[in-house]
């Protein structure tokens, strides 16, 4: 038996060995270079090309899986059928899947003798190791946490509004819009942030099907592998932005998810009878 | 006229119902949880579909298993009032009115809906969101919202359930005056018979799936089919005509004749209601001072052991039941067609506005 100062202690020795092994590293990468600097080095001609695919690939990735996501979320919260658990799970399955065997799935699919990829090759598309492979790259890798989160928040929906609005004389998919979306919009958005800040940091799906060419498929977390036998200190310049995005995002999912939790709290709960 | 029958599984047992409500009635469904009242209005309105059945309303056929036809709900303008109300907590009072208005358009929506909202005098409130709202408003938005829709059949699923004891006596008699007011077919589910016998022109007791009986308030208590319509049914209803009397207590003149007391305050036509286990029951000639004040010679219709009780069904101006101890009804040796008194006190009579 251990006494209860002894045990505290232990507990809080772990504590501290947890957060000095989470913390310490990303406070290294600010004490390398001046931080002065970092707008200089981020103005190299390499992280300019590097943020602008980024942008593109990204904003093209997170319109696709909202457009198209969404609305598929809102089937599998809303319809019960035969095989809704497997079909849940093969959007759950990327999740999981390690990011390398994402981009040797998506070669085997679209690369040159893949399953699609010489009928694609016919037709004129040629997609590894272009940007569309980047886009590709990251929706398979990103979608699945928008998704995921996105049928939460339709099933969080209570199917009594739904009714309601049926009865109001609204069509379903005037329903989905003026009742279900906007109700399940905060864990949409939730959704969203999780997805965005995932798919700005795919590395391993990107590199095995698009490669890492610079200006054309070399995105920041690509740029920085680059800069480690080129210039570290853009490497590090680069962690740096990426950390100041990593903590925006999460701060602002923490938002969302208190601002969701208020919400909650404040529906009309049905009166004591 | 609103026509409902249908078949359908409900878990342990299957519903079969076959009910009519006329275009200026409303028929409450009374009977226990789950023994499928919320069911028939889903299938009314369309968002559960029976395995048979037919529904049709004011001559527009909505649905015919046996031919095919199903009307979605947004197409059938059921002006449904959801247990728990199910307001959009999104949108503020006046927004969830005016959801169901149709081809009304910019700021007309919002006059038109506040001005409902008026009606039932909550106007005040019509920008705020239902969680701002107290039980009582909500119910009244929700009835507004339903009303909206100028409704071909309005359906009422535990309109008073969600509200609490002090609220529900005041939204009761609100909520029979708005009914009495529309001409629409009217279909209301509670759990509660005194409730339903208020509210309804027509009373059906629902058990497992059926209606066990079917008629007027008044009737279905007096003269329970079954034991379980028995058990079920709590009060007695006796319709009359109220005035204020000089000692500050009301009393009611009622239909057919007689005259009761109560100390609630009223005037003009009123629904009576005392629990039959209020009710004494002594001979005729036995005349002696008592703080009961009302009492009524009647004709005993029936006698029926339920339990360790008797349920007295007596024939007086209006049907009326006493609930007395099988003891007490042993020593009283009721029999059918001998004359009785029944008398009970001023404060076990409630009053409700018709």
């Amino acid at each position: 038996m251990i006494g209860r100062a002894a045990f505290d202690g232990l507990l809080a020795l772990c504590a501290g060995i947890v957060l000095a092994f989470l913390a310490l590293p990303v406070v290294a990468l600010f004490t390398q270079v001046p931080l002065v600097r970092v707008p200089h080095l981020l103005g190299e001609p390499a992280v300019r090309q590097a943020l602008l695919v980024t942008a593109r690939t990204t904003a093209i990735a997170n319109a696709l899986f909202l457009v198209i996501g969404t609305p598929a979320a809102y089937l599998l919260a809303t319809r019960r059928f035969r095989g809704r658990s497997l079909l849940i799970t093969i959007v759950e399955l990327p999740l999981v899947l390690p990011p390398a065997v994402a981009g040797i799935a998506l070669l085997a699919a679209a690369g040159r003798g893949g399953l699609f990829g010489d009928a694609l090759a016919n037709a004129g598309i040629v997609l590894p190791f272009s940007q569309w492979a980047v886009v590709l790259a990251v929706t398979f890798v990103a979608s699945p946490f928008y998704v995921r989160q996105a049928i939460g928040a339709f099933e969080a929906v209570d199917g009594r509004l739904i009714d309601a609005a049926r009865t109001l004389g609204a069509s379903p998919a005037r329903t989905f819009a003026r009742v279900s979306l906007p109700l399940a919009a905060s864990g949409l958005a939730t959704g969203w942030v999780l997805a965005f800040a995932r798919g700005v940091g795919e590395f391993g799906a990107t590199i095995v099907f698009a490669g890492n060419v610079r200006g054309q498929t070399q995105t920041l977390t690509l740029a920085i592998y680059d800069q480690l036998e080129g210039n570290f200190d853009v490497a590090i310049a680069l962690g740096i932005m990426l950390v100041a995005l990593s903590a925006g995002v999460l701060l602002a999912s923490k938002l969302l998810a208190a601002r969701r939790g208020s919400v909650r709290r404040a529906a009309p709960a049905p009166a004591a009878v | 006229m609103l026509a409902v029958r249908a078949t359908a599984r409900l878990g342990a047992f299957d519903l079969d119902v076959d009910l009519a409500v006329p275009v200026d009635g409303c028929l409450a469904l009374a009977g226990p949880s789950g023994a499928g009242k919320s069911t028939i209005l889903r299938i009314v309105a369309g968002i559960l579909r029976p395995d048979r059945g037919r529904v049709e309303c004011g001559g527009e056929l909505w649905l015919d298993t046996a031919r095919g036809v199903d009307t979605p709900p947004e197409a059938r303008r059921c002006g449904y009032v959801f247990q728990d109300f199910a307001l959009f907590p999104h949108l503020s009072a006046w927004q969830n009115v005016a959801f169901g208005l149709r081809g009304v358009r910019g700021r007309e929506r919002r006059a038109q809906a506040v001005e409902l909202l008026g009606r039932f005098g909550i106007a005040d409130h019509a920008d705020e969101r239902p969680a701002t709202l107290s039980g009582g408003e909500r119910q009244r938005v929700a009835v507004a919202r339903a009303l909206a829709l100028e409704p071909s059949a309005l359906l009422l699923d535990e309109p008073l359930s969600a509200l609490d004891s002090r609220t529900r006596a005041r939204a009761a008699r609100e909520l029979k005056r708005t009914l009495t007011g529309i001409d629409v077919p009217t279909l209301l589910v509670t759990h509660d018979f005194g409730e339903a016998a208020l509210m309804g022109d027509e009373v059906g007791v629902i058990d497992a799936g059926r209606i066990v009986q079917r008629g007027s308030p008044g009737e279905v208590a007096a003269a329970p089919a079954t034991a379980f319509v028995a058990d079920f049914t709590g009060a007695v209803v006796l319709t009359g005509t109220a005035h204020p009397v000089a000692d500050g207590t009301t009393a009611v003149e009622l239909d057919g004749g007689g005259r009761i007391i109560s100390l609630d305050v009223a005037s003009g036509p009123v629904a009576a209601t005392v629990f039959p286990w209020e009710v004494v029951l002594e001979p005729v000639d036995g005349r002696h001072p008592t703080s009961a004040q009302n009492r009524i010679v009647a004709e005993i219709l029936s006698a029926t052991a339920v339990g360790n009780r008797v349920r007295v069904a007596l024939a007086a101006s209006q049907p009326l039941m006493a609930e007395i101890s099988a003891t007490a009804a042993a020593e009283l040796h009721l029999q059918p067609g001998a004359r009785i008194a029944a008398s009970w006190k001023a404060a076990a009579t409630r009053l409700v506005a018709l």
